[in-house]
């Protein structure tokens, strides 16, 4: 559904600085409404994706579409778009109420008008009474919320945001991230979000966009990237992950039957486009990973526990399968097996996703 | 805390505060030794003072030579200043961000008259205002102290506006403002305070010119300082250090008034942010 309503049309975007390729034809949109994120590694061309739409950078190939309009030929300042930066950038020679003012004074609000919707803006983030203070009596948590004002009082089209919470503290952060999530929800806000934290990525977002090096890996749902993922690269991007080499002995329609190099074989249910002989990946996330007495269950692979380790809410046990090294995670009351032990890992055909070596 | 904790701090200490003293020392003084004589009574410039005085103050006042070089030296400042700080200003902004070819090259050019011998640069000038008929005029000296007084403005004005993040001004586009209201609204305001002190600086600099005032300018247009300088030949009376004493007045006048603007500024901003703690 979401699909029919191509609010914003990235079309084969490329961006070219000398001869290094930054964004590589990249072909996605965003639904009217939704939480998109772009995740990636430092240098995957997050920010540059994001400039083009809000037109600091020109594209060096493809179109963007908002709204059915192309803007590719649009300066930043008729883009109406929202930008929230980095580091807030809040004007230090304004009050903050005439911060969150300036975009209603460059459209020649009336300053009746004008004072009204600062004050409903300063309210939404519940900062009205620092209103006639200057950006630098604020705290860092409380500017981030003032340019979040300032970005959303003229009640842009889209919003964007280029890692925004990155400077901020563990708590202050996952604060704010319920916070713009809740903001997002209320106003009905179109959201572009930078970041290359894949909690916060999974945790706030409609979407996520998995980027490496200027292509996308894997635009998907949190849960999509998370049980299906689809290469290498976000199984081993997205939380951690159990990677098993091995070739496709055969296909039972969605299903494959995966023989294992390090011996043994197993069965997953997606096999994905992968065909019979080719070789793969078998993804299996620790905590699908059950250590089972026999090998009577599905999937048992035979190892030696090398190490468990404590982490308060759970407990992380390293196995060896043959050469190669294994994590499965499990609940604090669940026995741990002697260091040095033979056992059996195992994981439900389902709880597995193949990907390319 | 760190230079204490150091072994030997303490000595190391001594050895900068004694240094830092010198250096206060040897730029003073010499406005100790001639600002005090131009209270003397005496006709003499030397010391011992006899008795303080303002004699020669009321001499400064009577000739007319004298007044006329000071109102002089308020229309030429003033005018060279206008000049330079917004030719200086604007040659900021120019080479800020190197989008033009040999911008390098450029701003040398602006810099030259910091280095360029006065000598050489009032021949020059002397020359070109004879043919152009701007010889003994007060646009010529007006022209030929903003000349002097760009690199001020320039390196101040530059440096100024290096220090501005550039996130605020992408921020203030996103936000609406075509690139005249970025300038206006962002730019300009940030860059203000390193106007102000171009702007003192050069009022200041053309206030002491004399060589290339001794080119290029007429009988009547004739400076304090160009004054000063003329009449240390014919007759040393403390009627100079009188003069001298006004030109520092002038000077300390203008940082206390840029001082005081920024001060100002800075109690309105904690005013208005009163009510809101209340
Ligand atoms: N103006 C520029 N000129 C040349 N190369 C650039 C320019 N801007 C970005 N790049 C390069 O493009 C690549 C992608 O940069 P970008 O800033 O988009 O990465 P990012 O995904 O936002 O990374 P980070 O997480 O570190 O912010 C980097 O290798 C960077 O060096
Ligand atoms: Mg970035």
């Amino acid at each position: 559904m979401r699909d029919l309503d191509p609010f914003i049309h990235f079309e084969a975007i490329s961006k070219v600085f000398g001869t290094v390729t930054v964004v590589d034809a990249l072909d996605f949109h965003v639904a009217r409404g939704e939480f998109v994120s772009l995740l990636g590694p430092s240098g995957s061309g997050k920010t540059t994706l994001l400039m083009m739409l809000a037109g600091f950078e020109a594209p060096s190939g493809g179109r963007i579409h908002v709204d059915g309009r192309r803007v590719e030929h649009l300066p930043p300042y008729k883009r109406e778009m929202g930008v929230v930066f980095q580091n807030y950038a809040l004007f230090p020679h304004m009050t903050i109420a005439e911060n969150v003012g300036f975009p209603l004074k460059m459209r020649g609000v009336a300053r009746a008008e004008r004072e009204a919707k600062v004050k409903r803006a300063l309210d939404l983030v519940r900062l009205r009474h620092l209103a006639d203070r200057r950006p630098s009596q604020l705290s860092g948590g409380q500017q981030q919320r003032i340019a979040l004002s300032r970005a959303l009082v003229y009640e842009p089209k889209v919003v964007l945001m280029d890692e925004p919470l990155s400077a901020l503290d563990k708590q202050l952060r996952e604060h704010m991230q319920l916070e713009i999530r809740a903001l997002h929800r209320e106003l009905g806000l179109t959201v572009i979000f930078v970041t290359h934290d894949q909690g916060e990525a999974l945790t706030m977002s409609d979407r996520v966009a998995v980027l490496n090096r200027g292509k996308i890996e894997q635009f998907d749902t949190p849960s999509g990237l998370y049980d299906r993922p689809r290469t290498r690269f976000v199984a081993e991007f997205i939380g951690e992950t159990n990677l098993l080499a091995g070739r496709v002995a055969q296909r039972q329609g969605e299903a494959a039957t995966v023989v294992l190099a390090s011996g043994g074989s197993v069965t997953c249910d997606r096999a994905g486009p992968f065909e019979t002989d080719s070789e793969v990946m078998v993804s299996v996330r620790p905590e699908m990973l059950h250590l089972v007495p026999d090998a009577a269950a599905p999937n048992a692979l035979p190892v030696t526990v090398e190490d468990h380790v404590y982490h308060g809410d759970h407990i992380r046990l390293h196995l060896a399968f043959g050469e190669s090294r294994l994590v499965a995670r499990a609940g604090r009351r669940d026995a741990a097996p002697p260091i040095g032990s033979t056992a059996f890992a195992s994981f439900a055909p389902g709880d597995c996703a193949l990907v390319a070596p | 805390m760190s230079s204490v904790s150091r072994p030997g701090g303490a000595a190391f200490n001594a050895v900068r505060l004694a240094f830092a003293a010198l250096a206060v020392a040897f730029l003073l003084l010499p406005l100790v030794a001639i600002l005090p004589l131009a209270f003397t009574d005496s006709v003499f410039l030397v010391y011992p003072i006899s008795g303080p005085s303002l004699r020669w103050f009321g001499a400064l006042a009577e000739s007319q030579a004298w007044t006329r070089a000071i109102v002089n030296s308020l229309i030429i400042g003033s005018g060279a200043t206008v000049v330079a700080t917004v030719v200086g200003t604007l040659a900021a902004l120019g080479l800020r961000r190197e989008l033009l070819p040999f911008s390098g090259l450029l701003r040398s050019v602006f810099l030259l008259p910091m280095v360029v011998p006065a000598v050489v640069l009032g021949v020059g000038m002397q020359i070109l205002y004879a043919r152009m008929g701007l010889a003994s005029s007060y646009l010529g000296v007006i022209i030929a102290h903003a000349v002097l007084c760009v690199p001020f403005v320039l390196v101040n004005v530059a440096s100024a506006l290096a220090s501005i993040d550039p996130a605020l001004e992408r921020a203030a586009a996103s936000l609406g403002a075509s690139p005249v209201k970025v300038f206006r609204g962002v730019t300009l305001p940030l860059a203000m305070p390193g106007i102000l002190t171009g702007a003192v600086f050069a009022f200041a600099t053309s206030l002491d010119e004399v060589v290339i005032t001794l080119f290029v300018a007429g009988p009547n247009q004739t400076t304090l300082a160009r004054q000063m300088f003329s009449s240390l030949r014919e007759n040393i009376s403390p009627a100079i250090a009188a003069a001298a004493f006004i030109i520092m007045i002038l000077t300390f006048a203008l940082l206390l008034a840029v001082k005081g603007a920024s001060l100002l500024q800075g109690l309105r901003k904690k005013q208005r942010v009163q009510p809101s703690e209340a």
